[in-house]
């Protein structure tokens, strides 16, 4: 009876300690995150906001939309169609070699699959930049791939293959490769192979089973890599501006001229801040896609 | 063997004698550019061709002998060299923090952390530019550093995230009731046991910092100029093969990487 006496005045002191003690614990570790929060405020955040403020200034300091209705203009329109026709075009060839790629990846023993994965590695390991002059060099007039075609007869005289759209495609689908086929590998391992072999016993042709029960699987994982590539080539600057030659003007090229060329911020910020919005309108639209594939592909 | 049935569905390999084509097509294409580049940059001419007619090392030579080319790697190694521990500690920190204590927050925090990831790199570069330009910042060591490191926490992030995932919180609840303090729980039982993780996000860290052009492009130049900087002006203004050698190193430095991760993945499992 004293015991519990003694108890009882104590033990809620005791747990509202604790309470206190445990809260303080996850403060601190709350502010674990912070450096690294500064940090992207200081280079991503602050930038942002400054640009955003800017473009609604014309030259002279006044409030206007000026900036954003130059986005109508002829040539800045010319870049936006550029732009989506070159992530759209690049986007659809990655999907068409990367599917393959990834099925025949994922079917594969596991030993096999980490031997070929190496060939989609490496590439996504090694320098964009020094990807892109490999190409330069490869598709040059006097390149190897002329010289070749030249030489087994196929074409008289050399094609330009650079500093062109033609270039800048082949270069970006390089890179931009790996970005779908990784992702739709991993969600194309997680598809369970007892599903295939029960639409085979219940009469399906491989055909039949591939296309009913291993495409609609594989639907969430190809939205998101296609959402990664297409996205990523939407700011990709560095290939179309060394393979593009000046004659594809990409949105992203646009705003590196804008800024170094011709010192227009007005222009460069209310190219980025459309840019950003399209991005994230792509994202959040694409996640969306997602969220209601793999509702259905979860339906029987 | 080509009749013998491929997969569960009774495909034959015969039958997917076109999938094994097309793959092999792709595979070529994903690596002739980054092998081809390396018996090219032997070649004894001004012009890259392959086969080479004759070897040299003239371009080794060109690069190794040449101080600015030098002096942009030196920036190179010493700008990727910082980014990797200030990434690595700022990752780390914060990706532990994110999973000891869970909050409203926690989610918006995330998301803040990994948006260097997905926003475009011309816009980092000319944001950075601007900002930099009103703090005297452009065409520093430091500048390059901070940008450089914004970039590779995400990287740091999910890397240490994949390695807590997989580690067991009653160890450090263990050593916490033993008597240790969070910080000597965290050094001396939760650490070593993420470390394979932490390794690879440091891997990450260099590689993003050390391949990275575009916000370079923009915030560095003259004596501070990194090398992927120099490469960029000099592929786009004349193609020099000395760019061809410089390629080739970074070509054999990815293998090793890989080869690297490869390892301590085997080490791991």
């Amino acid at each position: 009876m004293t015991l519990a006496m003694d108890g009882a005045p104590g033990m809620p002191l005791n747990r509202a300690m604790l309470k206190s003690a445990r809260r303080r614990e996850r403060r601190i570790f709350s502010g674990l995150a912070l450096p690294a929060l500064v940090l992207v405020a200081c280079i991503l955040l602050i930038p942002f906001a400054w640009l955003a403020w800017l473009s609604l200034f014309d030259a002279a300091g006044n409030l206007s939309a000026q900036n954003y209705a130059r986005l109508l203009r002829p040539a800045y329109v010319g870049s936006f169609l550029t732009t989506f026709k070159v992530a759209g075009l690049v986007t659809a060839l990655c999907v068409v070699f990367g599917y393959p790629v990834a099925y025949l990846l994922s079917q594969l023993s596991a030993r096999a699959a980490q031997i070929l994965l190496v060939f989609v590695i490496l590439p996504f390991w090694t320098s964009v930049l020094v990807r892109t002059y490999a190409w330069l060099v490869l598709l040059q007039r006097n390149g190897v791939i002329n010289d070749w075609l030249l030489s087994m007869g196929v074409i008289d005289e050399p094609l330009a293959l650079v500093h062109n759209l033609t270039g800048t495609i082949i270069g970006m689908v390089h890179v931009m490769l790996p970005f779908l086929i990784l992702p739709l590998y991993a969600s194309m391992k997680a598809i369970d192979p007892v599903l295939l072999r029960a639409a085979a016993n219940c009469g399906a042709s491989p055909s039949q089973a591939f296309r009913q029960v291993f495409l609609p699987l594989s639907m969430p994982g190809l939205a998101s890599g296609i959402a990664l590539t297409f996205v990523l080539c939407l700011g990709f600057y560095l290939t179309p501006a060394l393979l593009g030659g000046g004659r594809v003007a990409m949105w992203s090229t646009q705003i590196a001229d804008a800024v170094s060329k011709f010192s227009n911020w007005g222009a460069a910020s209310a190219l980025s801040v459309a840019l950003l919005v399209v991005t994230a309108v792509v994202l959040w639209g694409v996640r969306r896609l997602t969220d209601a594939l793999s509702f259905s592909a979860g339906k029987p | 063997m080509l009749n013998t049935p491929a997969t569960s569905t009774q495909v034959t390999h015969g039958q997917r004698l076109w999938l094994y084509a097309t793959v092999a097509l792709v595979m070529t294409f994903l690596v002739i550019p980054c092998i081809l580049v390396i018996p090219m940059s032997f070649s004894d001419s001004q012009y890259l061709e392959f086969p080479p007619r004759s070897l040299s090392l003239r371009w080794y030579e060109a690069f190794f002998t040449s101080p600015e080319w030098i002096q942009s790697a030196v920036v190179s190694l010493k700008v990727a060299g910082l980014t990797t521990v200030l990434a690595t500690v700022l990752g780390t920190l914060a990706s532990y923090g994110l999973y000891k204590a869970t909050s409203l927050f926690t989610p918006i925090t995330r998301g803040l952390l990994m948006l260097p990831m997905m926003i475009p790199l011309i816009f980092v570069a000319i944001g950075v530019f601007f900002v930099y330009a009103r703090f005297g910042l452009n065409n520093t060591i430091t500048g390059l550093v901070l940008a450089h490191t914004t970039l590779a926490i995400p990287f740091v992030m999910i890397a240490v995230g994949n390695g807590l995932k997989s580690f067991d919180p009653n160890l450090e609840r263990a050593a916490r009731s033993l008597g240790a303090s969070p910080v000597t729980a965290f050094l001396t039982v939760t650490l070593p046991q993420i470390r394979i993780s932490v390794f690879s996000g440091m891997l990450f860290a260099f590689v993003t910092s050390f391949d990275e052009v575009v916000v370079s492009l923009f915030v560095s130049s003259g004596a501070n100029s990194t090398l992927t900087k120099r490469m960029f002006a000099n592929i786009r203004d004349q193609v020099d093969p000395t760019v061809a050698a410089i390629s080739s190193m970074l070509v054999a430095l990815s293998i090793v990487v890989l080869i690297a991760a490869q390892f301590v993945k085997r080490k791991d499992a």
